[in-house]
């Protein structure tokens, strides 16, 4: 294959698309995994919600029968 | 505690990263030869030697890993290697984009430099189904660990042979003979690399931070005895 060794330099306006266009990917990328992990700490986020609410369902059945027998007792 | 020292990394990172950009473009000279289109060197050599060192560094965590027996290296090792692997794909997209603009064509076969990183990229990339192939989590990690110090040995061998090649058409950035490069430009590549490097850092540990508290909420969903949701991928190691 022919490669142009010593190609001469691009004019600015030219080369200027070609730089951007590099730049820009590399942004690009960085957006994209950052947008990734945003998606993956929202799935955490919900899932701590929602061990969160489990746990204070469990709570909440676990005091109630005790508050039961105690509403049960006769008072003297 | 993955996420210790996170903050100040990050913000190390913006401040590296903005003060390397500014000297690209507003401190670095233009290079005779190849004009403004040179600047994109500043992000691609450097991406290129983080990714290769981010080879290696899954290598050396895969070692730990066979070593200790510990879980933590090889979310180390995992994660290493997949943050090396987007910044591959940078690589390989800025590496073409340059070609298309010196040489008129977007991929050159007959480069010994181009035809061997994509050669470590696409070994590299093997290893995700490679994994995905193994279903028990010790043998993932086993055998994915011993492919990470194979692959990671492959890397500097790979380096030093392209070095000795003859036909070179990539420019050399670091050149020892005939001068170099200028200091002005090498000061710039030199913030660019710690700049790239900090990057790294920085998305390793958010990463492993994730990881690590997906890995605790799917603790505490096993010991309240829930079921614990699919969501998660099966190849990515755990940590606690």
């Amino acid at each position: 294959m022919f490669l142009p060794l010593a190609a001469p330099a691009l004019p600015l306006d030219e080369a200027g698309k070609y730089v951007a266009g590099a730049y820009v990917v590399f942004v690009v990328l960085l957006v994209v995994y950052l947008a990734i992990m945003a998606a993956k700490l929202q799935r955490i986020e919900r899932e701590l919600r929602e061990v969160a609410a489990l746990a204070e369902e469990r709570k909440k059945t676990q005091v109630a029968p005790g508050r039961g027998a105690e509403e049960a007792a006769p008072h003297v | 505690m993955y996420g210790k020292g996170l903050k100040p990394l990050s913000i190390a990172t913006v401040a590296m990263l903005a003060l390397s950009l500014s000297l690209v473009f507003f401190y670095a000279p233009l290079d005779a030869d190849q004009g403004f289109i040179q600047k994109i060197f500043y992000i691609h050599v450097p991406l290129a030697i983080v990714a290769l060192i981010g080879f290696i560094a899954g290598g050396v965590f895969a070692i730990l890993h066979l070593r200790s027996d510990d879980r933590k290296w090889d979310a180390y090792s995992y994660v290493a290697i997949h943050i090396s692997v987007i910044f591959g794909v940078a690589v390989l997209i800025t590496g073409a984009i340059w070609a298309k603009a010196s040489w008129g064509h977007w991929w050159v076969w007959d480069e010994p430099t181009l035809v061997s990183f994509l050669i470590v990229f696409l070994l590299y990339a093997t290893y995700y189904p490679f994994r995905y192939a193994i279903e028990d989590r010790d043998r993932q990690a086993r055998y994915a660990s011993v492919f990470a110090v194979t692959a990671g040995a492959f890397v500097p061998l790979n380096f030093m042979a392209v070095r000795m090649a003859e036909s070179l058409v990539h420019p050399r950035t670091f050149a020892t003979a005939e001068g170099g490069m200028p200091g002005e430009m090498m000061l710039t590549v030199l913030c660019m690399l710690v700049a790239i490097g900090l990057l790294w850092t920085t998305l390793v540990k958010f990463e492993l931070t994730a990881k690590s508290a997906s890995g605790q909420v799917k603790r505490l969903r096993r010991a309240l005895d829930a079921p614990v949701s699919g969501g998660s991928s099966r190849i990515a190691p755990e940590v606690g």
